[in-house]
Formats: C-alpha cells, structure tokens, sequence
C-alpha cells in the first residue's frame, strides 16, 4: 500500500467523484455529503502520510504501470509537490464542509465536481510529464467550468462564456507549446527534456525557446498574471463564495508549473536558454501587482475586494519565481501557502457576511447590522491582519521574508516602493471595507432572520481557514525549514534529473 | 508535401483566430473548433512527416514516431469534450442573456439586436 502512496492522492478523489455520481451515494443528500466528507478527509490523510514519507525517505518516483521514465508516465513527489497537495486535500476537506451546510444544493453535483476538481489539481502537482500537466489542466478547468456554473444567474453565465473561451484558447496554445518541444527534443518528461535542453544546436535553439515562452503564455494565463488577468475578479466573484475559496488553488496550479518549468527545464543548466522567461516575469510581476492594488482600491464590494486580492498575491509570488534563487523559493513556498489559505478565509468570511446583511449583501456601504458581530468580526480582523502582513500573522513572516530576498534583485529601488504602497493600498481599502461593514448601520435596518446563523459545519470550515494564519506564524520555525528544504530539492536539478530517470525503473 | 501541411495548418489558425476574435458565441466556438484541428494538426507533425512509415511497431523495420499519434489522439478527445461544453454553454447564455455576444450586450451604436 505505502508503495503507491504517490497516487491515492489522485486516485482518492477520482473514486469519490465517481462513486458521489451514483445513486446510492448521491440520491439522499445526507448520504452524499457524509460520502463527500469522509472521502475529503481520506484524501487529506493519504496526502499527510504521502507528505511524511517524503520527508523520512526522500523523493518518490512512481511510474505509472511500471513503464519506466522516458517512455511511460512518472509521477513525482517532491517536498514541493506533496505540500501542495496536502494544501489542496486541506482547502477540499474545508470546502467540501462548508458547502454541506446548503450551498450544495443550489445546483447539481457540487460534491462530484469539487472531487473532480482536487483530482485534477493533485494530478498537475504530481506529474512528472509536460504532457500530463496539460491533460490534468484540462481535468481540473472542466471541473471548474461546472463548478463556476453552480448556482449561477445571468452575470455567472457571462463570466463562465468568458472564462471557458479563455482557457480554451490557452488549451490551444499550450498543445502548440508542447508539439514545439516534442519536435526539438524528442521527448516530454521533464526530466528528460532539461537533459535534452543543453544539447541543442542551431535553429533547434530559438525554436525550444519559442516553445518555452508559449508555455509561459499558457501558464500566465492560468496563474492570472498581467495582461491575461481580465477573467479573474469577474469569475471569482460571479461564482459562488465556496467556489471561489475552491478556486483559491487554481491560479497557484499556474505559479506552480512556471516554478518547475522554469528551474527544471530552463534553469541553470539549460545552456543558451537558462533563465529565458526571467526578464519577463520580473516586470510582469510588477504590473500584476499595480493592477490588484488598482482594483483593490476600486472594489465596491468584499468578494470583488478578495479577487483583487488574489491578483496582488499572483504579482508576488511571480515577482519571487522570477528571481529564481533557492532563497527566493522559499520564500515563494511560504508566502504561496499563506496566500491560498488566507484569501479563501476571505471569500467563505464574505459570503458569511453577506448572508447576514439581507439586501445589502456584500457590497461595502452601510447596512443593517449583523446578526453575529463578534464572531465574524473577530475572523475578520484577524483574516485582514494575515492579508495585510500586519505582525504577528503569517503576513507579516511572508512580508518580511519576501522583501529580504529581493534586496539583492534588479531594480529593487522600484519593486520594494511598489510592494509597500500596495500593501498600504490593501491595508486602506481592507480597513475600510471592515469598518463599513461592522460599523456603519443604517437606521431603518430590515431585521434578519435568525436562520441566518453561522451554522456548526460552517464555523468548523472558517475556524479552520482562519486558525491556518496564527499557527503558521507559531510553527514559521518548522514551516520555513521545510520551504528551504523543497526550494533547495527543487533548484537541485541534477539530481532531480537522475532520481527521476533511474528512480521508475 | 510540407509546404502543403504547414500552409494548411496556418490558413486554420488564421481562420480559428479571426472567428474568436468575432466575439460572437457561434463564430467562437467554430473558431476554437477550427484552431484545435490546426493543434491537432501540428502536434501530429512534431514527430516528423515521413511516407510509407508503418505507425505499429513490429510489422515493420521502419516506423513513424508513435508517440505524437498518442498525444493527438488524447488531444483529439479532450478538444470534443471542450468544444461540446463550449456549445451547450453558448446556448445557455443565449438564453439567459438575450444576446450571443460574448460581453452579454451590443454594441451602443446598433439600434436592433443582429445576429
């Protein structure tokens, strides 16, 4: 069984999508959900031992149907990969939760669909295989055209027409990329495509770094860096709350692939063609990062405000893998885990908010007061101190560590006055959207039912998401080590190159 | 032969893209069916043009690469199952948006809904 421990984390949730399908699983929705949870936390526990095996035994290669690695499919668990996936397991378990309290039954196959979702997530973490990447792209944007689907309205329609054309156009450009690469090197592990890179001659050159900068086309794409951002704040806040904290993932499966992509196939060894998206992503970063803090500044109401959010968040961490150094990685690694558990506290917290405010919902004017002021109050604050980068949070940890590792960047002069007026521009506008919310009330306020409440399963969810940013600064210890850990086995590629292609025999 | 197959792949993007850039749900989903032909296409041809190649390994000395064939047809599959979403989803946003613009609205200037 521990021997393919690598592949329950995506065999796992295939099984519960496919069994959530079936009527005697999904007919009752109390059978579906009790199915739904229990098969999420199972995932979320293959990952956790998955993750404890790496770090006692060191990186698993597992070849799928025993073909070894050029040839046949591999699966690779790093230190980097595994935690994204007990990320990923973790955000499952917690949505999977919350939507259990009716928001599951607003549409069809929420419970399936999220499973599908995961899988296709897990998958694109662990592939070992540039084509693979693709393939569990398209799982996880088919999950997620549905999901964005699920009890939707007309504004939800738009925004799904857009982002599915978007994405399909992406699938497009991705294949291009990846027949570009098959035709120079032959092959599409990525193992051994950054062995084949150094070896190129001639015109093969330009053509692999064409291949290589369409792929940093696709993914840009998907991680929402500028100018292929347009779809995001439209889609996260047109999809429904636990969706969107779903979706919180999505763009890192993005930030992720150019992390590998671009340390493993056009890193340091690559020759002619190391580093070539290097000067792209450095300035990309900074415009992603100008554009959230604009639409940060402009966003009239909280889902809106958290999508803007997102795309601040997708400008660091680019800004971090442009640099390409094991430090900055790490920091990467760090910042990366905080920002998808902090931003999806956000979208649940909104929805919570929302839901008390009758009428008003979660636009950010004066409202009839909440039926729960303290308790989401309390998550609020401690919610915006984590995004924000206010000490002691695991912002402020990732702040901190983010701005260290660029002092030694280009043109830090216009980064580190960019990052900290965004931050303050966050910090405005956060402070801001929370103090009309909480404080200001309007006077002939409708009074809101009390079925309104936070329900049991919803504040497990929330106390989960918002609990993640006090322990992460509790454990930075232990946490940062191991981001130091994973950005060094990820920047060692040499001895990637060789467990992977000796390791599937 | 090359210049035929590259020139065919060209002309398919070059409509793909010029139907998507229609932003019309119809013109975009021929367009993107159009443009996934052209990928299929070219991914095909990354693993060489060749004549009188068998593609099964065994039954002959010589044999195509089959690996882009695998990669195709993967391709082929996930673009039919894409391009069937795209349809049933255009559809619905006709009906529930009134319009088959993309932005959900006509431009200001047309005085009647054209299709």
């Amino acid at each position: 069984m521990s021997m393919h421990l690598t592949f329950l984390p995506i065999l796992l949730p295939m099984l519960a999508g496919v069994f959530l399908l079936m009527s005697p699983f999904g007919k009752y929705s109390s059978n579906r959900r009790l199915t739904s949870i229990i098969a999420s936390i199972l995932t979320f526990i293959a990952s956790l031992l998955l993750l404890i095996k790496v770090q006692n035994t060191g990186v698993q290669i597992y070849a799928i149907g025993d073909w070894s690695a050029p040839f046949g499919i591999v699966l690779v668990a790093d230190p980097l990969s595994t935690l994204l996936v007990c990320l990923t397991t973790l955000l499952g378990v917690v949505c999977v939760l919350y939507a259990s309290a009716g928001d599951d039954k607003k549409g069809s196959f929420f419970h399936p669909l999220a499973h599908f979702l995961i899988l296709g997530v897990n998958g694109a973490f662990l592939t070992g295989d540039a084509f693979n990447l693709f393939v569990f792209f398209e799982v996880l944007l088919i999950a997620s055209y549905a999901l964005l689907m699920h009890g939707g309205n007309k504004a939800n329609t738009r925004a799904a027409l857009q982002y599915v054309i978007m994405n399909l156009v992406g699938s497009a450009v991705f294949l291009i990329a990846l027949g570009v690469l098959y035709g120079v090197l032959g092959t599409l592990n990525m193992a051994d495509m950054a062995q084949k890179i150094a070896l190129l001659q001639g015109d093969d050159v330009y053509l692999a770094k064409v291949g290589g900068l369409l792929l940093l086309v696709v993914f840009a794409l998907k991680g929402a860096l500028l100018p292929l951002h347009l779809w995001l704040p439209n889609t996260y806040a047109s999809a429904m709350p636990v969706v969107a904290a779903l979706f919180a993932i999505m763009t890192k499966v993005g930030i992720y692939s150019m992390l590998r992509i671009y340390t493993l196939i056009f890193g340091e060894q690559a020759g002619e063609l190391s580093h070539i998206a290097q000067p792209w992503l450095w300035w990309l970063a900074m415009a992603t990062i100008a554009m959230g803090t604009l639409g940060v500044l402009a966003s009239k109401n909280l889902l809106k405000l958290t999508a803007n959010l997102v795309i601040i968040s997708v400008g660091t961490l680019v800004a971090l893998v442009a640099m390409q150094t094991v430090a900055a990685s790490a920091a990467a690694i760090y910042y990366l885990v905080h920002s998808t558990l902090v931003t999806a506290a956000l979208f649940i917290l909104a929805d919570l908010i929302a839901r008390q405010r009758g009428q008003v919902k979660d636009r950010i004017v004066a409202g009839p007061p909440l039926l729960q002021p303290k308790l989401l109050g309390v998550c609020f604050f401690v919610a915006a101190l984590t995004v924000i980068g206010m000490p002691p949070l695991s912002g402020f940890i990732a702040k901190v560590w983010l701005l260290r590792e660029t002092v030694s960047a280009e043109y830090v002069w216009l980064f580190w006055p960019l990052y900290l007026l965004a931050s303050l521009a966050v910090l405005l506008s956060v402070s801001k959207a929370g103090s009309t919310v909480f404080w200001h009330h309007q006077e002939d306020a409708v009074i809101i039912k009390k079925a309104h409440r936070v329900k049991s399963i919803q504040l497990v969810a929330l106390i989960t998401l918002i609990m993640a940013a006090p322990l992460m600064s509790i454990f930075a210890g232990p946490l940062s080590d191991y981001a130091i850990g994973a950005a060094t086995q990820l920047h060692d590629v040499t001895s990637n190159i060789n467990s992977v292609l000796s390791g599937g025999l | 032969m090359e210049l035929l197959y590259a020139s065919c792949i060209g002309v398919l993007v070059f409509c793909g893209v010029f139907l998507i850039l229609r932003a019309r749900t119809f013109p975009v989903v021929l367009g993107l069916t159009m443009l996934s032909y052209a990928v299929n296409l070219f991914l095909f041809s990354a693993g060489r043009l060749s004549l009188n190649k068998a593609a099964v390994l065994g039954y002959s000395t010589e044999y195509a690469d089959p690996l882009p064939q695998a990669l195709v047809l993967t391709a082929i599959v996930i673009g039919f199952a894409m391009t069937a979403f795209v349809v049933i989803l255009a559809i619905r946003a006709r009906a529930d948006l009134g319009t088959d613009h993309v932005d959900g609205k006509e431009s200001a200037k047309k005085g009647k809904v054209s299709s």
